[in-house]
């Protein structure tokens, strides 16, 4: 081994939990002491995100993963990695073999993740010492039409949500004649609220994307190229352009690529915050700089995308595995999967679960293993599972009796909800799914562009119906109501949008219906979520510190000093204050 | 109208680089009003009629398109942007009562500045820190699992 690294993770999540000054630290400290002959690297994010920020080394042929390092760990983690070679037992996460995925990360199988929170993202030497652009090199000797049938032998399927096969879109865009030339793009504009491994991958292993980008541009015959990315990802922005940058001057981008007739031209494009420019004829408007209304298709991109010209456009997680396909061979990655869906899907874990983060698994695991086996089960155990929320806005939840449902494209269409990029929000019984139904409403309410009157309105209407349940206000008959509006909207809409921002509302209602009853007819909220449907009450627990009554804004609260008080229900506008003020845990819910 | 010429002058000033990074066509007036935005913070109605002109289209085309993305402010704003997360995990986990603590110690509700022109408050979609939900982010910097006592020390250190 010879030469020691340590290695802090710096994803933005790394970042936010405080990578930058365990990282100044760690510089700092190494400098006091004076050592020499141990480089200090930075990395992407290893999906690990509940126990950033992580710290990873390498020693005797093992590797160990560290969490929850703080600056005050700095010190005594170098006096016993370094000085004393020996692990900094307080702190460790895991410790395998180097290079066994496997025991790091059991269950999982890393394809897209491969090089996240392993290689310094801005370094093309360490992209390349992983077999990077070796795949590129291999495929400017190949036929085009061969790269288009390891692909389609993959059995690769778009990430982005719908999972239109990949080497079938490359193939259906190469028929169509292209004499001005053709784009490629990937899409990077992961809009989906809860979906973050776009902005990973980006940010832990760029080169992997770009590499992607150049194999589908080689096999369509594009020469110019864009990766529309998010503005809100700043530091995935940021990498992309120092791996141009870095791409351009080894020769993998730019004219003659590795002196072939291939000529490949790429730039970033920033998106300005709409959800809708992740739909691909929306996307192309906003290439164009124009407004980012979706168009009717066809025709589709493979034909007329950007500036008219035909295009192709893929989703990061769906590119990020194209170097590996090439390497490995398209029937080695179909060997993972299950029926319809080969290979992996990288699932983004939050809520109210254990261990939130990324995770890699093979098609056709199930979502009880994905939630307890990988993720660790609930947050708070006391409070039980309620739903999964997969897919986002575009989605839906997915209850307990599901679970062992296997993840593929065809079996979460079946439950109403949808792969989509791959957010898993967990929730617990804590969560109203009224509430969430609401929430998503809002979101494609406000994301709608305006175009389809069913977009538009209907879901404004069914916004209404939402907000009125879940302020006690609800009917019966407005269920009815809002059942037909969504599926109108669903039908009379032009793009996914509007056809499926009725998903959330048409699942929590098949499978909570109950819930929207006892909202409507008994004006409860079963979670205990909604405001309106709450009745605050003081037991006997109550001392009497007077700290309610004086922080009540409408002055509902009365009692003697050191007396049990009361809450005055008609003066009462259930805010909230008098429970988040209480010391002594003497306020009831109902 | 004094200061309407200094904000003609600095948009005059931003224009030539951007031009010359994204060149003077149609496609580039997104990448041009980011740059005009990340100089000045908003879009000056000023900087509307000059981009125009210049890249002969109307102005009402202009209009349209930053009324169309969210990023884009037509206003100017606070020293700081404070952009809280209102995605669906930081949802679950309590950004209702992170953005009423917000609102509470700023004294100021979205798209409004606080005092002394320091803070301004918008709402974004999502940030993609959903696992260390409920998060914001001042600037270019995230803050996860926030609480309200954790927020106000945030906010004293600016």
């Amino acid at each position: 081994m010879g030469k020691r690294e340590i290695v802090v993770l710096m994803g933005t999540c790394g970042k936010s939990a405080g990578a930058d000054r365990v990282y100044d630290k760690f510089t700092s400290v190494l400098k006091a002491k004076s050592i020499t002959g141990v480089e200090l690297k930075q990395s992407g994010c290893a999906g690990l995100c509940y126990s950033e920020v992580n710290v990873k080394t390498w020693r005797d042929g093992k590797e160990y993963i560290y969490a929850q390092i703080t600056d005050d760990d700095v010190e005594n983690f170098i006096d016993s990695e370094i000085i004393e070679n020996k692990a900094y037992s307080k702190k460790i996460l895991f410790e395998a073999a180097i290079g066994d995925d496997a025991a790091l990360f059991p269950k999982q199988k890393r394809i897209v993740l491969r090089n996240c929170g392993k290689i310094t993202p801005t370094s093309i030497d360490d992209y390349i010492s992983k077999d990077g652009y070796k795949a590129i090199t291999r495929v400017l000797k190949m036929p085009q039409e061969l790269v288009v049938q390891e692909i389609k032998d993959s059995g690769l399927r778009g990430r982005g949500g719908a999972g239109f096969p990949t080497g079938l879109k490359w193939e259906l865009t190469r028929k169509n004649p292209a004499p001005e030339g053709r784009y490629f793009i990937c899409n990077a504009d992961e809009g989906d609220p809860g979906a973050f491994m776009d902005r990973s991958v980006l940010e832990g292993d760029p080169h992997s994307v770009i590499e992607g980008m150049l194999i589908g541009a080689y096999a369509i015959g594009a020469n110019k190229g864009y990766i529309y990315v998010r503005a809100e990802y700043p530091l995935a922005v940021k990498h992309c352009l120092k791996a141009i940058e870095d791409a351009k001057a080894r020769g993998f981008l730019g004219k003659n690529i590795m002196d072939s007739d291939f000529s490949f031209d790429l730039k970033t494009k920033e998106g300005a915050g709409a959800f809708v420019c992740g739909e691909e004829t929306a996307l192309i408007a906003s290439i164009e700089g124009k407004r980012g209304m979706p168009s009717l298709r066809p025709p589709y991109p493979a034909e007329k995308g950007v500036f008219g010209k035909s295009t192709v456009i893929n989703n990061v997680e769906t590119l990020a595995n194209i170097p590996w396909i090439i390497l490995n061979g398209g029937s080695k990655y179909s060997e993972t999967g299950y029926e319809k869906s080969r290979g992996t899907k990288v699932f983004a874990l939050a809520g109210k679960i254990k261990k939130g983060g990324l995770v890699e698994v093979p098609m056709g695991t199930t979502l009880r293993e994905v939630i307890y086996d990988i993720g660790g089960g609930m947050a708070v155990p006391e409070y039980k599972f309620k739903a999964v929320q997969l897919g986002g806005p575009s989605g839906g939840c997915i209850p307990e009796k599901l679970l062992d449902l296997p993840v593929d494209y065809e079996s979460l269409v079946k439950t109403g909800a949808i792969m989509g990029s791959g957010g898993m929000v967990i929730m617990d019984e804590r969560s109203c799914m009224v509430d969430l139904a609401r929430y998503f409403l809002n979101f494609t309410q406000n994301e709608s562009c305006g175009k389809c009157t069913f977009c538009r309105l209907g879901t404004k209407r069914m916004l209404e119906i939402l907000e009125r349940i879940c302020n006690g206000l609800g009917t019966m008959e407005e269920l009815d109501l809002l059942q037909e509006i969504a599926k109108k909207c669903s039908t009379s809409s032009l793009c996914a949008l509007g056809g499926s921002a009725p998903n959330p509302v048409l699942t929590t209602l098949k499978y909570f219906y109950d819930e929207y009853v006892e909202h409507i007819v008994n004006k409860k909220c079963p979670a205990k979520y909604c405001k309106k449907l709450l009745t605050y009450t003081i037991s006997d627990k109550c001392v009497g510190c007077t700290a309610c009554a004086r922080k009540c804004p409408v002055k509902a609260i009365s009692g003697e000093k050191k007396g049990r008080h009361i809450i005055d229900q008609q003066k009462c506008i259930k805010c909230g204050v008098c429970v988040a003020t209480c010391k002594f845990d003497a306020i009831d819910t109902e | 109208m004094e200061s309407e010429k200094t904000i003609t002058d600095e948009v005059q000033a931003a224009l030539p680089v951007l031009y010359q990074s994204y060149g003077k066509r149609h496609d580039s007036l997104i990448p041009i009003l980011q740059g005009i935005q990340n100089k000045l913070k908003y879009i000056p109605k000023e900087a509307i009629s000059i981009i125009a002109k210049e890249l002969s289209m109307y102005e009402s085309d202009i209009y349209g398109v930053i009324t169309f993305y969210t990023q884009f402010r037509l206003s100017p704003v606070g020293q700081h942007i404070i952009k809280l997360c209102k995605g669906t995990a930081c949802h679950v986990g309590g950004a209702e009562t992170v953005g009423e603590a917000v609102s509470e110690i700023l004294k100021i509700n979205e798209n409004e500045t606080s005092a002394g022109n320091k803070f301004t408050l918008e709402y974004v979609a999502c940030l993609g820190c959903c696992s260390l939900a409920p998060v914001m982010m001042i600037d270019n910097k995230v803050y996860a699992h926030l609480t309200k006592d954790k927020i106000k020390k945030i906010l004293e250190e600016y």
